[in-house]
């Protein structure tokens, strides 16, 4: 039997905006110019006030490691905590419950506004007693910083799915309530969960104010604790950290990308997930 | 195309558990009668069904017309079990199905919009249903490849949905609700996104296909032409009842009301005077017998008549003008002003035509054949058709 070849379909809407990349107006350039000094020179000053040999040292001081692993335990542990009870929240309000939408936007959105002393006293309030003296009790606190960032970007990966045709499709097809989460939606909101532990990821690691009010010496609290000290030190900690962060970030983001191209599921980006094809129905 | 006789045939039935002995290949389940009984469903104030009762033989492929808005989804989601109703039962095979979930119904459902799951290949999508009946992996991915042969898409399997246009992904879908072997096949308007060319292709290979499998099915639509070129019977819904279930021919040439007259085909009302007793009616300058069964009371009332129905002749001193003219290949379609009040649209033989350019004056006459009647109605009644 002669095989036959598929030639892969061509992609119309991914080829000229390609082009049209290339090809960026002079006023965007400028524009791109200025924001990039902005950011890049006080990092270039950053480097320069460092040195190199600061780089070297700051493994070798006391409390690096211990720092650094508590901010990544807390990272993971956010992220993992955030996602289990935002997605499945999100996707019961879209389905059942389409009218809470708006409220629960309103609710994500407090965390943002309210300072976050109050967040520590209330979460004090109710955490169990076991926890106190832990450092889940922070990891409690960056969920509820978290939860604006992570209802955005699941809220947005659902209104690009129609999950409620998904499901009755699921549905008719014999699957259950786990077939269809686990098999259906959870695949689909890859990409969309992917952005929610992009931003938990940065917003862990470079939370302050909460940690050094608790006490806790994360990343961040251990690198300024050190601006008094040792500043050259400290900065070199800082770009580190950035880079580091940078690095992480970045792939995370390419990974996700580079998946969701293949099933059509658009872009893993910071702010929000941006489908490649459009939507239909609803 | 080169197919074999495996796939000529229709596919093999799939049984819950694997390792059966592989059925005939003729052996497509049979299709389920399916009874709506005095079905009602409100969502507050508005009454989406009220009442609405229909039998479906088994095999039977029967349409669902009517107007946005008429309760069509809703009907069809009441089968499906996504919607519970208030009143009334659904019977499969004689069994109510009321307090069946969805899952357990054993029903394929096509949807209007696109529902393919995107993280999945054509051919997972179609094996979906197998995999949640517990079909081994093997005998699950062959039965799916037959499906998807089936409805002519063998060579993109192992496509995403998004790289499948909307009449490729229908046709997948098609597919997938087909898999299960469904009791009952659900439609909802399968057809509405995609482009009319596309639209005629698809909607002849899903009655094909329906025939070939025997499965009974329920197809929604707001097109008259889709129902009446497809089902077996069409059922024409107004205000979440059925108005009229009839075979097309019989729809289209003895509708039981004014509104299923004027929803399905093109209708003319022509002004007329009703006998007492009901029987006979003068219109035009003649008298013919009326069908019974109508609603209107002796005195004023309308005569429905199709296009073909009317004839036209030039005459100069005849009761019409002709106010526009379209030709459509072997029969033009003449607008014509009967006594300067009533509009009407009659087909005519093209070569006829010629002698009615606009501004002409005609002759219009009723057939000699028996024609409807309605109550008369005021020309600011007219019902603005989907
Ligand atoms: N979930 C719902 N909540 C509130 N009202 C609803 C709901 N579903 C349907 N309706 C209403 O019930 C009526 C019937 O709706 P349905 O979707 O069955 O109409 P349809 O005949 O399918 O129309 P269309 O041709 O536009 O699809 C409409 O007035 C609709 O607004
Ligand atoms: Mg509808």
């Amino acid at each position: 039997m002669a095989a036959v070849t598929q030639a892969p379909p061509a992609r119309p809407a991914s080829a000229p905006a390609r082009a049209r990349r290339g090809r960026l107006p002079a006023w965007r350039w400028a524009i791109l110019a200025v924001a990039g000094i902005y950011f890049l020179l006080p990092l270039y000053a950053a480097l320069r006030f460092a040195g190199i040999k600061a780089y070297g040292s700051v493994f070798s001081r006391t409390g690096f490691t211990d720092a650094l692993w508590l901010s990544v335990r807390l990272a993971i542990v956010t992220t993992l905590i955030t996602l289990a009870l935002m997605v499945p929240t999100t996707v019961y309000v879209h389905l059942r419950l389409p009218r809470l939408r708006r409220l629960l936007e309103g609710i994500t959105i407090l965390p943002i506004v309210i300072p976050p002393v109050v967040l520590i006293v209330g979460v004090l309030q109710v955490a169990p007693g076991s926890l106190k003296a832990t450092p889940w009790l922070l990891a409690l606190e960056y969920v509820i910083l978290a939860m604006p960032f992570a209802y955005r970007a699941i809220d947005t990966g659902l209104r690009a799915l129609d999950v409620k045709t998904l499901t009755e499709a699921a549905g008719s097809l014999g699957a259950g309530w786990g077939a269809t989460l686990w098999r259906v939606i959870l695949p689909n909101l890859r990409t969309a969960m992917l952005s929610a532990t992009v931003l938990i990821i940065a917003l862990v690691l470079g939370e302050f104010t909460m940690a050094s009010l608790d006490l806790y010496e994360t990343f961040p609290v251990w690198i300024v604790q050190f601006d008094q000290t040792d500043a050259a030190t400290s900065v070199a900690a800082s770009l580190g950290a950035l880079f580091v962060t940078w690095i992480v970030l970045m792939l995370i983001t390419w990974a996700g990308t580079r998946q969701a191209r293949r099933t059509g599921g658009g872009e893993v980006t910071l702010f929000t997930v941006a489908r490649t094809d459009t939507p239909t129905g609803s | 195309m080169a197919t074999d006789a495996t796939h000529d045939a229709a596919p093999a039935r799939i049984s819950g558990a694997a390792g059966q002995s592989p059925a005939p290949a003729a052996g497509a389940r049979e299709g389920a009668a399916v009874s709506l009984r005095g079905l009602s469903r409100s969502f507050g104030q508005v009454r989406a069904l009220d009442g609405m009762s229909l039998d479906i033989a088994p095999g039977e492929l029967v349409a669902l017309l009517g107007p946005s808005g008429c309760g069509k989804t809703t009907a069809l989601r009441i089968v499906a079990g996504f919607e519970a109703a208030d009143a009334g039962q659904v019977l499969i095979s004689g069994k109510d199905v009321s307090g069946i979930p969805a899952a357990r119904r054993d029903m394929g459902m096509v949807f209007q919009s696109y529902s393919l799951f995107p993280n999945m290949t054509a051919l997972d999508n179609v094996a979906f249903g197998l995999r949640m009946r517990k079909v081994g992996g093997e005998r699950r991915k062959q039965r799916a490849a037959e499906l998807l042969e089936l409805v002519g898409l063998a060579a993109q399997a192992r496509q995403h949905p998004h790289q499948l246009s909307g009449g490729q992904q229908q046709r997948v879908a098609l597919a997938r609700a087909l898999a299960i072997e469904p009791r009952v096949l659900l439609l909802d308007e399968p057809l509405s996104a995609l482009d009319a060319q596309v639209r005629v292709q698809l909607r002849e290979q899903i009655r094909a296909l329906q025939q070939r499998l025997g499965t009974t099915t329920l197809f929604v639509t707001h097109d008259q032409e889709e129902a009446l070129s497809m089902a077996d019977r069409v059922g024409v819904m107004r205000a979440g009842r059925l108005e009229q279930v009839a075979e097309p021919p019989v729809l289209y040439s003895r509708p039981a009301t004014a509104f299923v007259a004027e929803f399905v085909g093109t209708m003319n009302r022509v002004p007329g005077e009703l006998a007492a007793g009901g029987a006979r009616v003068t219109a035009l300058g003649a008298t013919v017998a009326a069908h019974d069964g109508h609603e209107a009371a002796p005195g004023p009332v309308d005569v429905l008549v199709r296009p073909e129905g009317l004839s036209v002749t030039a005459a100069g001193d005849g009761n019409a003008i002709v106010t526009a003219r379209t030709f459509r290949g072997a029969v033009t379609r003449v607008t014509v002003l009967i006594s300067g009040q009533a509009e009407a649209r009659i087909d005519v033989p093209s070569a006829e035509a010629a002698a009615m350019p606009p501004g002409a004056t005609v002759q219009v006459t009723l057939p000699a054949a028996p024609v409807l009647v309605a109550p008369r109605r005021a020309a600011s009644d007219a019902p603005a058709l989907a």
